[in-house]
């Protein structure tokens, strides 16, 4: 019977002029773009520079800031004043402004300041090129000590300095397509097996079809099955897809084993399509499918960690997190692809996900049931 | 044996069937029996409860109280023998509109463990007026082909009740008088036909029909019968002012009830008045003076019979 039933699965799948599409679409744009379009590294901020000095050190300065590649000289303005405005007009990020006698002052061995003026209506952009333009002061302080020392003009004595040597573990150069490629193909799995097949089998419900199966002898655990199988196939072909594109544009291999992943995925797959399913008993049409699956996306991945940590959210929203299946995937994948756990060290992840799958299933068999 | 033989001879039946949704009362008690073999036609208005009676005999929905059976098998213990030997068709078309013809039929034959070949006798005068397009997809047929592609559908398992809900809505006068053929030949085959509409013309094409309101069955009976059982007289009367004639009939203390019809109103007469046809004539007369005082004009005022519409209204009056 079910044979029967996968065989027409199939055949309405490959016929669906938006369905194939969507499969073979989604995952490529997911994994090919977005990963370069979402990323918190910033590169190419504008930088205005308020030069009171016009010296060789206040120069120097400058051209260092620019030539370490985040920043791009877009405005130079006599004060303060017209660089505020350049802001205002959206020309330009940030303002660095050098005092009068800056080379002076510090030839003399005087305290000089220079003032960094961030625009901070987007405060993450702000915060950041803030700090990198900080360090890149620090470091032309530390450039320009020496040649102080040896001129004489500073004290002999030596500083003592602290030197701060900082290796950033499992992702060494912080690449944050690293990080994202391993939680995006969680979001393509949520949405290829678990959203898909609910709204296939409400779309059997509006055309009517679904009555027509219930007055057969079809039982009703084959015609789920039916549906939920090919997605779960195409589930693991999409994560071997994913692997594959994550290996050959982002030079990403898990360092952990495949074995993990596809197992846990299995899992996942399971809790995902009992989600689907819970939705396919209370939607009456696709429209009304299509509002919750909006609604219940929207809430998973923002409170994913896919783009913030969860670490840093109030502690109501961690604990709505908490109970978000995606979330917990995407810690496996992560660990699994970056640090290399294995299916023990996630033990806490595989009992939540365990835990989602009886949750969601029971949920969908027992709405069924008083429907019925 | 004996035993068996007996249930078998009685198709469907139903007994005191309630059914309501929240504060909706869709079935209200409703009892009746049809023999093997029969066409019953259950007929009566939108929203006068055919869908959930359909529904709940062929086992999608369960009733709040009351038992049914079919083919002897009770809706609720047996429900799986039962989704075994009905054929359903609903009244909208409900097929796989991205499969071809030969592939709906033959899904819902290797659904239910057959084959085309098994019954393609069944369906052949069907199937064959729409065999030259097999490989068109189900989506692209026009209408009346697809009804019969649902038809061939519901058949393909050579059902012993076939339930088709309102399979004639919607369709064109030609197409209802083919489709009313069809199922007259299905008849042949032993099959019980259970039909709903709200035509009343095709009431006289079903062996009984049960004529349903507010989910209760007014009658039941043969369509002669219930002509039979009609108890008023009945005259036809039309003029060149439709409208201020039906205000001027209703007006008439003669007349018991008056409803337009078409091009014609119809004036029942009550039946104590009419006891004999010299009376009739009289007051065919008196209605006709009546009428020219009030200035009417190419008046045309008949006796007629009365057909299942005249008695529908009649009994939902009550």
């Amino acid at each position: 019977m079910i044979k029967y039933l996968l065989k027409k699965e199939f055949k309405q799948l490959v016929r669906n002029p938006f369905v194939p599409r969507m499969l073979a679409g989604f995952p490529l744009m997911v994994l090919l773009i977005l990963p370069w379009a979402a990323s918190y590294e910033i590169k190419n901020l504008n930088l205005s520079v308020v030069d009171n000095d016009h010296s060789t050190y206040s120069r120097k300065l400058t051209e260092k800031v620019i030539s370490s590649g985040y920043f791009r000289l877009t405005n130079e303005s006599p004060n303060f004043q017209q660089a505020l405005e350049s802001i205002e007009k959206n020309e330009s990020d940030i303002i660095l402004e050098i005092p009068p006698h800056f080379e002076e002052d510090l030839n003399t061995g005087q305290k000089t300041k220079v003032l960094i003026a961030p625009n901070a209506v987007n405060g993450m952009k702000g915060g950041i090129g803030m700090t990198y333009l900080a360090n890149i002061v620090t470091n032309f302080n530390a450039d320009i000590l020496p040649s102080l020392m040896s001129a004489g003009t500073t004290s002999a004595v030596a500083i003592p300095q602290i030197e701060v040597n900082s290796s950033f573990r499992f992702n060494p150069h912080l690449n944050y397509r690293v990080y994202m490629v391993p939680a995006l193909i969680v979001l393509i799995l949520t949405l290829l097996c678990g959203f898909l097949p609910g709204v296939s089998i409400v779309m059997e419900k509006e055309i009517g079809t679904m009555e027509q199966i219930n007055v057969s002898p079809v039982p009703k655990g084959a015609f789920i099955l039916a549906k939920l199988i090919p997605f779960w196939i195409i589930g693991f072909l999409i994560l071997t897809v994913g692997e594959i594109i994550a290996w050959a544009v982002y030079g990403l291999v898990p360092a952990g084993h495949y074995y993990t992943l596809y197992f846990f995925a299995a899992i996942y797959i399971v809790v995902v399509s009992g989600l689907g399913l819970v939705i396919s008993n209370y939607a009456q049409t696709m429209q009304q499918a299509i509002f919750i699956v909006f609604f219940f996306m929207l809430i998973f991945i923002m409170l994913s960690g896919l783009y913030t940590p969860i670490e840093s959210m109030p502690e109501w929203a961690k604990w709505i997190a908490a109970f978000n299946p995606l979330k917990h995937f995407m810690v496996v994948m992560r660990s699994v692809f970056l640090k290399g756990s294995g299916i023990f060290d996630l033990y806490k992840e595989m009992l939540a996900l365990l835990g989602f799958a009886v949750f969601f299933n029971s949920w969908a068999i027992m709405s069924y049931r008083k429907k019925n | 044996m004996d035993k068996n033989q007996n249930i078998t001879d009685i198709a469907v039946s139903c007994s005191n069937v309630s059914k309501s949704y929240k504060d909706v009362r869709a079935l209200n008690k409703v009892s009746m029996e049809v023999p093997r073999g029969q066409i019953f036609g259950i007929i009566g208005p939108d929203g006068s409860g055919k869908t959930s009676l359909f529904r709940i005999l062929t086992t999608l929905i369960l009733a709040d109280e009351g038992a049914a059976a079919v083919d002897g098998f009770d809706v609720v213990a047996d429900y799986r023998e039962i989704r075994k030997r009905v054929g359903y068709m609903p009244g909208r078309f409900s097929l796989y509109q991205d499969l071809t013809v030969e592939e709906n039929l033959n899904f819902f034959a290797t659904v239910f463990n057959t084959s085309i070949k098994e019954n393609y006798d069944l369906v052949k005068d069907i199937y064959q007026q729409i065999e030259p397009f097999k490989n068109r997809r189900a989506g692209k047929l026009s209408g009346g082909m697809k009804q019969k592609l649902a038809l061939s559908c519901a058949l393909i398992h050579r059902p012993s009740v076939l339930f088709l809900d309102e399979p004639t809505t919607g369709v064109d006068p030609v197409s209802r008088k083919e489709f009313w053929g069809m199922l007259k030949k299905l008849q042949k085959e032993n099959i019980t036909i259970i039909v709903s509409t709200p035509y009343m013309d095709e009431a006289g094409l079903c062996d009984k029909i049960g004529l349903i309101q507010d989910g209760e069955f007014l009658t039941t009976d043969t369509p002669r019968g219930i002509i039979g059982k009609y108890p008023n007289k009945l005259i036809a009367v039309e003029s060149n002012d439709m409208h201020q004639l039906l205000i001027d009939l209703r007006a008439n203390e003669l007349s018991k009830d008056c409803f337009a019809f078409g091009d014609r109103h119809h004036v029942s007469i009550d039946h104590a008045l009419t006891t004999d046809s010299a009376a009739t004539k009289d007051i065919i007369r008196e209605i006709k003076s009546f009428l020219l005082n009030k200035g009417h004009k190419n008046l045309i005022v008949e006796e007629i019979e009365p057909g299942i519409e005249d008695c529908f209204m009649q009994l939902s009056q009550k």
